[in-house]
């Protein structure tokens, strides 16, 4: 029997990651798999919850969650498609319409 | 057993995250992606929910992961990426997250020490988890039509291009 918190370092460790992943890359894609590597911490830690607390209820809040993940990353690479058409370029560094 | 897989399973799964902020190339990114999402379905069968480790995989791994591989494949970057100018964006980004990494561990340490013991929850069967969407969560679960409506109809019109260009 795998103590919970055992679970809990490993999804804490995968935020943080996702974390740098996210403020270290500078292309729009990877950004974005570092927010679904996010959404996949948050996922394990719900779980774990569920199942420390015996109780269903967890698991059909990841559901939900991977549902809005699903649409969300349909949305997003539609405006990543867009930016890219727009600048040819999906780097952050390019994109800076709203610089003053 | 189960120790083994679980330390295996982590260690899989951490790499496969680091290999993805590592690598410079997006499409293997996105494959590393779908060995580190594979690795956290294992983890979600291993804590007794096989439902929601086959969902992972099936519209994580499967579904998303194609959605992105699709994107990249059609925004193509001919010269690769150029690495990072400024370094010292990087060396705060690090430093903040293993603060907050630390701080987070602290956090963990206080919270979970009753707890510790865990009950031996029951088995998340499908039958179960379906029984509950539609008594205690059906408002949710009719919501989220409306929603993946709502994106299926938005990246549709957002993509198109205009007849008249």
């Amino acid at each position: 029997m795998i103590p919970p918190t055992y679970y809990l370092v490993v999804s804490i460790i995968l935020f943080v990651l996702g974390i740098i992943g996210f403020f270290i890359k500078k292309d729009l894609i990877t950004q974005f798999l570092s927010v679904e590597v996010m959404l996949n911490a948050a996922n394990l830690a719900f779980i774990t919850f569920a199942h420390s607390a015996g109780s269903l209820d967890g698991q059909i809040i990841v559901f939900f969650v991977i549902t809005v993940a699903a649409a969300e990353a349909a949305i997003g690479l539609a405006i990543i498609l867009l930016v890219y058409r727009k600048h040819k370029s999906i780097k952050t560094e390019d994109i800076h319409l709203m610089k003053g | 057993m189960e120790l083994f897989l679980f330390i295996l399973l982590s260690i899989l799964c951490i790499g496969a995250v680091l290999g993805m902020i590592i690598v410079n190339n997006q499409a293997y990114s996105a494959l590393f992606l779908v060995l580190a999402f594979s690795c956290t379905a294992g983890l979600f069968a291993l804590l007794d929910a096989p439902f929601i480790a086959v969902v992972q995989i099936i519209i994580y791994a499967g579904a998303i992961l194609v959605l992105f591989i699709f994107v990249i494949m059609m925004v193509d970057i001919k010269e690769g990426l150029t690495p990072e100018k400024k370094k010292w964006t990087m060396a705060l980004a690090c430093i903040l997250a293993v603060v907050l990494l630390i701080e987070l561990l602290v956090a963990l340490k206080s919270a979970l020490s009753p707890m510790a013991t865990s009950v031996s929850g029951q088995a998340g069967n499908a039958s179960e988890i379906g029984h509950l969407l539609f008594t205690k969560y059906l408002y949710p679960f009719e919501i989220t039509s409306v929603l993946i409506i709502a994106a299926m109809v938005g990246a549709i019109v957002l993509v198109k291009k205009k007849d008249s260009e």
